[in-house]
């Protein structure tokens, strides 16, 4: 491998990192959110799953794709209402029913995706912030999607919010313990269950990022484990939305390097490289698992941690 | 703390408690199966297709005949082990999704055994043995490492388990699509066919593969285990309370990681069925979704390994039935899954109604 070759495959790796962490970010950001509530979502694949088929329905039909990034944000709001609603009745155990909405929710985007997988849609266009430079393969890198950005913010905000407001507070408040809640005269259930459909509707919006920016087509091999990768993700992450993009940038890097490499002709191992997220991931679980600051971060009432 | 009732049988309004849960845990999954049903039929008039003609062909292609009813038992195979792959570590308090990734490497590993097996002329009576041991023992590998983890290093097991998962297809198509890759599998990479040999036959007077007895006759094994044994009284108390079980000096960590053991060797035996039967070698087509039916079976059969049988086969009718409903409708294979998240959403919703229905209540004394 030449110094040009490692060059190309660092660059192919930053511009990687940016487009593959999207979809991660936002399903993140919504778990976290729903996390710091106190209850935990293992269904946002599904959400992620019908997003990216309602997009690009979405886009299609309408010819516009940001309709068909909102509707692809309330069909995650839809179902993870629907997970917050069961989750409240008594007796529900909630890490089944996002095992259960993963199904339903990958089941129904099959189901209705079926006429979209042939024709193409209006993608998102991306801000080409590469246009300075001469080389192609930077100003490729750099063709970064406006949800990135979005995506930045919103981590932001949530940051800001989470830890200033009134709203921010209270969901901290009903995550850390429900009893003091209760006796603020909070209603835990609604909280949990507007927590639980704001997460679902970011999922959606991640979703919608894969089917109209990257990959940037509908197929029933869009997502292939990232709306669960990014709940081990949130724990890493120890539950802050600021850290939770710099851990989503962390696994776009990891799934980046497959495809770098093989831009150089290097497709040797090219499926053991594909695996590199869920090993990483794996990694990151056994290593974050038992650490003391990760039990003093968690949010009181979150049962995957114990 | 209220004192306890001396006489519970008098307390429950006529009815003793053991006859309760049992009317309970037949009553709520049919009520589930029921509703799920309804559901369904609203979301087919919806899109303007007829609910009575789709479960019509779903009995047809399910039940209808001799070979759907063969077709439909030989579907269900695989939906026993894999449900057996999720009820026994469930028994011990554990929720494991990665029977999925047991299965495809179980697979993997007896149709790359076979290789050498088959090159070196041994004869199947020693060969299929082999083929099946290793792949339980890689599939039972596989959960137990999620077990392990989950108990020694405080991992998460769900998560863990369906990383496992995802890493073990890789594993197979790294493999598949590189050094043990048939040169003539040109569309498909596949392992090299374990030829007509090694094939697992039928059951005599059946067209059904032998995994069919084998999930039975598992599920009959460890139904005993599990409900008669010392070990299956550890591992349930392990499950009810782990706390309890370490006071009491139960060698929780062995526990859990053999029931994962057990769960992994299940899944894995289930793709040694896949490869030695059905497909003859292992490619893409072991990545067929039985891992995550299976979770819908152990959770419709309430973890009961003999309640697993008729649940897995009545989803091996689904499954059978999937190609007519898609050719007489016209409806997209998803379909059955569509169905089949209803069902799971609807039956999780239904746990709420345990202990709740009012004409099994006691009667409480002193009115209320």
């Amino acid at each position: 491998m030449s110094q040009s070759d490692i060059f190309i495959v660092l660059i192919a790796m930053i511009g990687g990192a940016i487009r593959v962490s999207t979809p991660f970010m936002f399903v993140a950001l919504g778990e976290c959110v729903t996390e710091k509530s106190g209850r935990i979502n293992l269904g946002l694949e599904g959400n992620l799953v019908l997003g990216a088929m309602v997009a690009y329905a979405g886009s299609y039909t309408t010819g516009s794709p940001w309709i068909g990034v909102l509707m692809a944000g309330f069909s995650g709001l839809v179902l993870g209402a629907m997970h917050g609603y069961i989750c409240k009745l008594p007796k529900v155990n909630d890490i089944a029913v996002g095992i259960a909405f993963m199904s339903f929710g990958t089941g129904l985007a099959f189901f209705f995706g079926k006429p979209y997988i042939q024709p193409t849609a209006p993608r998102l266009e991306a801000i080409p912030l590469g246009g300075w430079s001469s080389d192609p393969s930077i100003a490729q890198a750099l063709q970064v999607n406006p949800l990135f950005f979005v995506g930045i913010v919103l981590a932001l905000f949530l940051s800001w919010a989470l830890a200033n407001t009134r709203w921010g507070l209270i969901v901290r408040m009903t995550g850390d313990s429900a009893a003091s809640a209760r006796a603020m005269g909070v209603s835990v259930d609604l909280v949990r269950l507007l927590a639980t459909a704001a997460g679902g509707s970011l999922a959606g919006v991640g979703g919608a990022f894969l089917s109209l920016f990257y990959p940037g087509s509908w197929n029933e091999g869009l997502s292939s484990g990232q709306g669960l990768m990014a709940v081990a993700l949130v724990i890493f992450a120890r539950w802050d939305p600021l850290r939770c993009v710099l851990a989503a940038l962390l696994f776009g890097a990891a799934g980046a390097i497959g495809p770098a490499l093989q831009s150089i002709g290097v497709s040797q191992g090219y499926y053991f490289f594909n695996a590199a997220p869920y090993i990483l991931t794996l990694f990151i679980m056994i290593a974050s698992a038992r650490s003391k600051s990760a039990a003093r971060e968690a949010p009181g009432e979150l049962s995957i941690v114990k | 703390m209220t004192a306890v009732v001396a006489s519970p049988s008098i307390e429950r309004g006529g009815f003793n408690p053991r006859t309760i849960g049992m009317i309970e845990a037949l009553l709520i999954p049919v009520g589930a199966l029921v509703a799920s049903a309804v559901l369904f039929s609203v979301f087919l008039l919806f899109l303007g297709k007829s609910p009575v003609t789709f479960f019509g062909l779903i009995w047809t292609g399910g039940f209808g005949s001799a070979f759907s009813i063969q077709n439909t038992l030989q579907r269900s195979a695989p939906l026993i082990l894999t449900g057996l792959a999720f009820a026994i570590p469930a028994r011990i308090g554990l929720t494991l999704i990665g029977a999925e990734g047991a299965l495809v490497l179980g697979g993997f590993s007896a149709a790359a055994v076979a290789i050498p097996l088959v090159s070196g002329g041994w004869t199947p009576v020693i060969g299929l043995p082999i083929m099946a041991l290793s792949a339980m023992a890689v599939g039972a590998m596989w959960i137990g490492l999620a077990g392990w983890l989950r108990h020694y290093r405080g991992v998460n097991e769900t998560i863990s388990s369906l990383l496992l998962s995802y890493i073990a297809i890789a594993i197979m198509n790294f493999f598949v699509e590189g050094a043990l890759r048939d040169p003539a599998s040109a569309n498909k990479p596949s392992t090299m066919p374990i030829g007509d040999a090694y094939r697992v036959g039928s059951m005599p007077g059946t067209s059904v593969h032998w995994g069919l007895a084998a999930g039975v006759l598992l599920s009959v094994l460890l139904y005993i285990l599990m409900s008669r044994t010392t070990f299956g009284f550890a591992a349930r108390m392990t499950g009810g309370n782990v706390r309890a079980a370490q006071a009491q000096g139960l060698p929780v960590g062995m526990l859990v990681v053999t029931c994962c053991a057990i769960a992994g060797a299940c899944a894995g035996l289930a793709g040694f069925f896949e490869v030695a039967a059905i497909h003859g070698q292992a490619n893409a087509s072991l990545v067929a979704g039985y891992g995550f039916t299976g979770i819908l079976v152990a959770f419709l059969a309430r973890q009961n390994p003999l309640a697993i049988i008729p649940v897995a086969i009545l989803f091996g009718a689904l499954q059978a039935a999937g190609g007519l409903v898609q050719r007489r409708m016209g409806m997209p294979d998803a379909t059955v899954l569509v169905l089949q998240g209803m069902i799971f959403v609807v039956l999780l919703v239904s746990e709420t109604f345990y202990g709740r229905i009012p004409f099994l209540q006691p009667k409480r004394e002193g009115g209320r």
